[in-house]
């Protein structure tokens, strides 16, 4: 199919260009706008695939929830980013270093270069072909069965991260007036209503 | 040769490529003309609950009025800010009509009328309302204004909190269905409307689709009294016409997936004689006018959420409801053997 590869090119070639563009934007924000626009292709990139579960997920998590959190707080910083980049060459060789072991690694799962054989043999669990179920299906059988304790420990991860979050952030003030909106319905009009008679030229 | 060139061009691409496009024609013509009505129809219903009479100057009750407004906007001066993000300022309000419109591709508006029956369709549909906040919050920092940002940050964080719910809610009917597909959920509900068995959490979604769509009684983004219009605060001419029909586009959008998640979507309400001779997509549209009525009734008959009080309700009732009855529904299906046995 012509039109398959040329959506792969296109999607390919924006996902590089746009990754390219969030280390090159001078601007934060500009940034993680790119960025959205490079998970958008990599989701792309997955339905071209025949993933479209993933894709979706990709793009409800990452683009919906995660970049939207990263923009907002992008927006809100005041950095002068060209003060930051006077560092540039003092960290080239880090960035380098990381950029190649990268690299090497990429290289090597394309390559299908296996270190220990017998794991890469047990990891392919029979799926059933595309026409029998649809992708969705296939990966909850895969992710409910075999990989149930990973799968798992993964959520036990996120949920110790977010209540780290919670306990980091978490402080009471006092003095602060809070709604209570159980107190404010239960209340009835005899506690809230004073009914008085006011005698003429007296007041209260 | 050139011949069967030309013939697998026309066979292959052409041909399928204009079908295609006459099939989004056909779907996106009437859906604005819905959209240029809606606002008709809002200020009509608007006008009758508050005893006034509404337009009904320009044409025979006002029906040309929409047409009376799009012709205004076009030919109003579009002013960008010397202070304003030119390209992300003019993005934006494209952005936000755009994703309003291109969630239209997998709903089915009757049997087998849809563009692209896709197997993951909810998600799609999650996906794409998840990203319209990218439109109003670009607009706010592009705009290089107090009040627009103020009014973006307000609507990210409010469209961010209840999607969790909606996420929740929408696991609830999967579980029910047992596949993405829209045109599939819409066929689990022949025997029974999802509304009844899971009313809960059709009023939750439908309050969250309120939050996601930026209406009253959340519209905290565009608050008129404190943020003279939030985010749209600096767009004028059609710019700010692209973001009026993309909310409008949306209502009508999140109208539409309620109808299909918990309304039996094309289905006719019983399936006896005189109601199923109706075409389907006249249920379809009769349903999600239905729920725009109480979108406007709701706007004419509450105040708007204070900020705290909106993130309480998000965060506090309606996300530990959801995630109960999620684990209630599994349980239920499960302890009964009704999960459905899907593919």
């Amino acid at each position: 199919m012509i039109i398959h590869a040329l959506a792969f090119y296109l999607f390919a070639a924006i996902a590089v260009a746009s990754g390219f563009m969030v280390i090159a934007a001078r601007n934060p924000v500009h940034s993680v706008l790119f960025l959205i626009l490079a998970f958008f292709n990599a989701a792309g990139l997955f339905v071209l695939m025949g993933a479209e579960f993933l894709a979706m997920i990709l793009v409800i998590v990452y683009v919906g929830a995660v970049a939207v959190l990263f923009l907002f707080v992008v927006m809100m910083l005041d950095i002068n980013f060209v003060e930051l980049r006077q560092g540039f060459l003092q960290y080239l060789p880090i960035g380098g270093l990381i950029g190649f072991i990268l690299l090497v690694e990429l290289l090597l799962v394309l390559g299908g270069w296996a270190s220990v054989p017998h794991v890469a043999s047990s990891g392919a669990l029979p799926i059933p072909p595309p026409e029998q179920v649809t992708n969705t299906h296939a990966l909850g059988h895969v992710l409910y069965t075999k990989y149930v304790y990973l799968f798992q420990g993964s959520g036990l991860i996120l949920l110790v991260a977010m209540i780290g979050a919670i306990v980091l952030t978490l402080r009471h003030r006092p003095g602060v007036r809070r709604q209570d909106i159980a107190v404010q319905t239960y209340r009835r009009r005899d506690e809230a209503v004073e009914v008085k008679k006011v005698e003429p030229r007296q007041g209260i | 040769m050139t011949d069967t060139i030309w013939q697998t061009l026309w066979q292959g691409y052409i041909w399928p490529g204009g079908l295609i496009l006459a099939n989004i024609l056909a779907l996106v013509v009437p859906l604005l003309i819905a959209v240029a009505y809606l606002t008709l129809m809002e200020r009509k219903v608007l006008a009758a609950m508050s005893l006034r009479m509404g337009p009904n100057v320009v044409g025979p009750f006002g029906l040309l009025q929409p047409f009376a407004d799009a012709v205004k906007l076009i030919f109003k001066e579009p002013i960008i800010p010397s202070g304003a993000n030119k390209i992300l300022f003019i993005m934006a309000p494209c952005l936000t009509f755009i994703l309003a419109l291109i969630a239209w591709a997998v709903i089915p508006v009757a049997e087998g009328w849809v563009i692209s029956n896709i197997n993951v369709g909810v998600l799609y549909l999650f996906a794409i309302s998840s990203l319209g906040v990218y439109g109003i919050i670009v607009a706010g920092w592009s705009s290089n204004s107090r009040y627009a940002f103020l009014g973006a940050l307000r609507s990210s964080a409010q469209m961010v909190s209840y999607e969790v719910s909606m996420g929740f809610v929408i696991i609830t009917v999967l579980l029910c269905v047992g596949s993405l597909n829209l045109s599939a959920i819409v066929e689990a509900q022949r025997t029974v409307w999802f509304a009844l068995p899971l009313f809960p959490m059709f009023i939750i979604f439908f309050i969250s689709t309120l939050a996601e769509t930026n209406r009253h009684p959340f519209d905290l983004p565009e608050a008129e009294a404190e943020l003279v219009a939030g985010y749209q605060v600096e767009y004028s001419s059609m710019h700010f016409a692209l973001f009026f029909l993309g909310e409008y586009a949306n209502m009508i959008l999140m109208s539409g997936m309620t109808t299909i998640l918990f309304l039996g979507g094309w289905l006719p309400p019983i399936d006896v004689a005189p109601f199923n001779w109706l075409p389907g997509i006249f249920w379809f549209a009769l349903k999600i006018l239905l729920l725009l009525f109480v979108f406007i009734w709701i706007r004419a008959a509450l105040p708007r959420y204070r900020y705290d009080q909106l993130m309480r309700l998000g965060w506090k009732v309606f996300l530990p409801i959801s995630l109960f009855w999620v684990v209630a529904t599994a349980g239920f299906l499960v302890a009964f053997d009704l999960l459905p046995k899907g593919v």
